[in-house]
């Protein structure tokens, strides 16, 4: 191809694994045909900038050591960023407790606004952890971001 | 002027590479990271500065910075003298007098004023001697504003608010599937109770031209002449020789950062009859004559608009902006400038049908036989890539576009997608800027892995 993808770290950003998520898009449903039941929650986030968007749903129950995130399902449209980190997310959250939730949540926040100083550990974050070269594309950490903040805002009403 | 250096007979060839050498920041001042060179394909969001702009605006601050229309010292005076000098320059340069330019910080400020401006009237704050014209304009309850799809956000929310404080219904006309104004829908919509008629002379989304006098026309006829018309020049303004007395608006808008020159500045033009009508908007020093604790009696226009400090090496850089713009006309020949962008549009619209997989967002056959205008730039979709990746990868070549919904989410809307990339050029883009676009976003889709 003529673009030629490693200049400028390009490939940092779009990994195989980045892209491979965002066509499998991990918990991507239409939310019309899952009813919100007890114990969940839904948060719409919008990109203003770009007018990506995404509504998620998380469904909390209570665990033996304290409230778990049972599941987390989407709907949306976005940059392939966006899609994959949606994705991504999803796939890491899924039946875990909600206080380790938060702190993924924060601790993904703190290395997207690290301008590449931050890596995500790949124990603690599985594929997500392969967002970590986003931080330095400072244009597109709102992207990466997007299904975060909805999972943080539909966690704590749910 | 500093413009053109170098001398040649009216009509030469025209040189874009040669124009680009007088904008530092195209020329060697964007430093990108591996070294290759800049292709700015972003002028319709913020145009860049040749350095005639740069120094008249450093030349002013380190010379003759002062405060204009007050103070009795000769660097006031001699400020005020350059502020009102690039008032008529630019005046000039859309054919108005200049009294009937009234400094704004931009188009977006300059519509609001006129949207405010007819909400005070609405409420009954009209300017002594002028109450008749003013309320034939001042929308009320079962009136209509009438703005189009393709508008920016600038030119449709203040309308939508206008509407809502006075109890008028905002009604829009639709474009075609090709971009071109629906003409016939219109006429349909723009009738006796329209009191406002608010539309972009070209979308900075489709680049269509929309025909100014004819909706003018419309309008008059449809309105008895009791509607305002109100013309966003934004996109025009750059691009396009403008007489906007003749085009027949009764206001006008368009910034000066997309014309070459300094942010923080722009204009309204207004008719003499029109301006003399409008009450103020924002309101304190340098617009009123006698104020006392009860009530003000305000100035004349412009400068019943023009409240509060100014921005006066910004208007003195506009002036140079036009200034070097009509030192390109004159160095390479009337129209050469206008020649070299048809070159440039056709170029990046048939090169873009090319490419397989992109959608033209305003794709107007009529183009092509001359009955549809369209300014160098074009919005378009790349099916199965968002247009944030698509941005990112052409900005790995060093190539710069817009992605996003250009603050028209609306007209996206209409054409099915949330965002669109849109290349846009100016009078120093050369066919070279485009070609690299081009290579660049054929290899777009095969980067994501679709149209395999």
């Amino acid at each position: 191809m003529s673009a030629s993808p490693g200049s400028r770290g390009l490939d940092a950003l779009y990994q195989e694994i980045v892209l491979d998520h965002a066509k499998r898009r991990v918990g991507f449903t239409s939310l019309a045909d899952h009813p919100e039941q007890d114990g969940a929650a839904t948060s719409h986030q919008r990109n203003p900038v770009c007018g990506d968007e995404i509504t998620l749903r998380a469904v909390v129950a209570d665990g033996p050591e304290g409230p778990v995130v049972e599941d987390v399902v989407w709907e949306g449209a976005g940059c392939s960023i966006s899609q994959s980190s949606a994705s991504m997310l999803t796939e890491l959250v899924r039946g875990v407790p909600v206080e380790q939730t938060d702190r993924l949540v924060a601790g993904f926040r703190e290395a997207m606004r690290s301008r590449g100083a931050l890596a995500l550990d790949e124990e603690e974050y599985g594929d997500a952890a392969a967002l970590s070269g986003v931080s330095k594309f400072t244009a597109r950490v709102k992207c990466a971001m997007l299904a975060w903040v909805a999972l943080e805002d539909a966690v704590r009403r749910a | 002027m500093s413009a053109p250096t170098t001398t040649a007979p009216a009509g030469a060839a025209y040189d874009a590479a040669a124009v680009r050498a007088e904008f530092p920041l195209l020329s060697g001042g964007a430093q990108l990271p591996d070294g290759a060179p800049l292709v700015y394909l972003d002028s319709a969001a913020t145009s860049q500065r040749p350095r005639a702009v740069l120094d008249a605006e450093r030349s002013f601050l380190e010379t003759t910075n002062s405060a204009v229309h007050r103070g009795a010292h000769s660097l006031a005076a001699e400020a005020t003298e350059l502020f009102e000098g690039a008032r008529e320059t630019v005046a000039a340069f859309v054919g108005a007098q200049p009294e009937q330019l009234v400094w704004t910080s931009g188009a977006t400020a300059g519509l609001n004023l006129v949207a405010y401006s007819l909400g005070n009237a609405a409420a009954g704050r009209t300017v002594p001697g002028h109450e008749d014209a003013v309320r034939q304009w001042a929308p009320g309850p079962g009136d209509e504003i009438v703005v189009t799809e393709a508008e920016h956000h600038a030119n449709l929310v203040p309308w939508q608010e206008l509407a809502a404080r006075t109890g008028a219904r905002l009604r829009a006309v639709p474009v075609h599937d090709d971009g071109v104004l629906d003409l016939e829908a219109a006429a349909a919509v723009i009738g006796e109770r329209t009191r406002v008629v608010a539309f972009s002379h070209v979308s900075n989304v489709l680049g269509v031209v929309n025909p100014v006098e004819q909706l003018v026309a419309m309008t008059r006829e449809a309105t008895g002449g009791r509607a305002l018309t109100v013309l966003d020049a934004c996109q025009s303004a750059p691009h396009l020789a403008l007489d906007l007395p003749a085009l027949g608006v009764d206001v006008a808008v368009f910034s000066g950062h997309k014309v070459l020159g300094p942010n923080g500045v722009g204009c309204l033009y207004g008719r003499t009859e029109v301006l003399e009508a409008l009450p103020p908007f924002l309101l304190g020093g340098s617009m009123v004559t006698t104020v006392t604790l009860e009530a003000t009696a305000f100035l004349p226009p412009p400068q019943r608009f023009e409240a509060g400090t100014q921005a006066v090496s910004q208007a003195v850089g506009l002036a140079a902006a036009v200034d070097f713009l009509r030192g390109v006309e004159e160095r390479f020949g009337e129209g050469a400038v206008a020649e070299h962008e048809r070159r440039l549009e056709r170029r990046l619209r048939h090169g873009l049908r090319e490419v397989p997989g992109v959608r033209l967002l305003g794709d107007a056959d009529g183009v092509d036989d001359g009955t549809v205008q369209r300014v160098a730039l074009q919005a378009f979709d790349v099916e199965g890539v968002h247009a944030h990746d698509v941005g990112q990868l052409l900005d790995a070549r060093g190539v710069a576009v817009r992605v996003g919904h250009h603050c028209a989410q609306p007209l996206h809307r209409r054409f099915g997608v949330t965002a669109s990339v849109r290349a846009s050029a100016a009078l120093y883009t050369t066919e070279d800027d485009v070609d690299t676009f081009l290579d660049a976003l054929s290899g777009v889709r095969a980067y994501f892995g679709v149209g395999r």
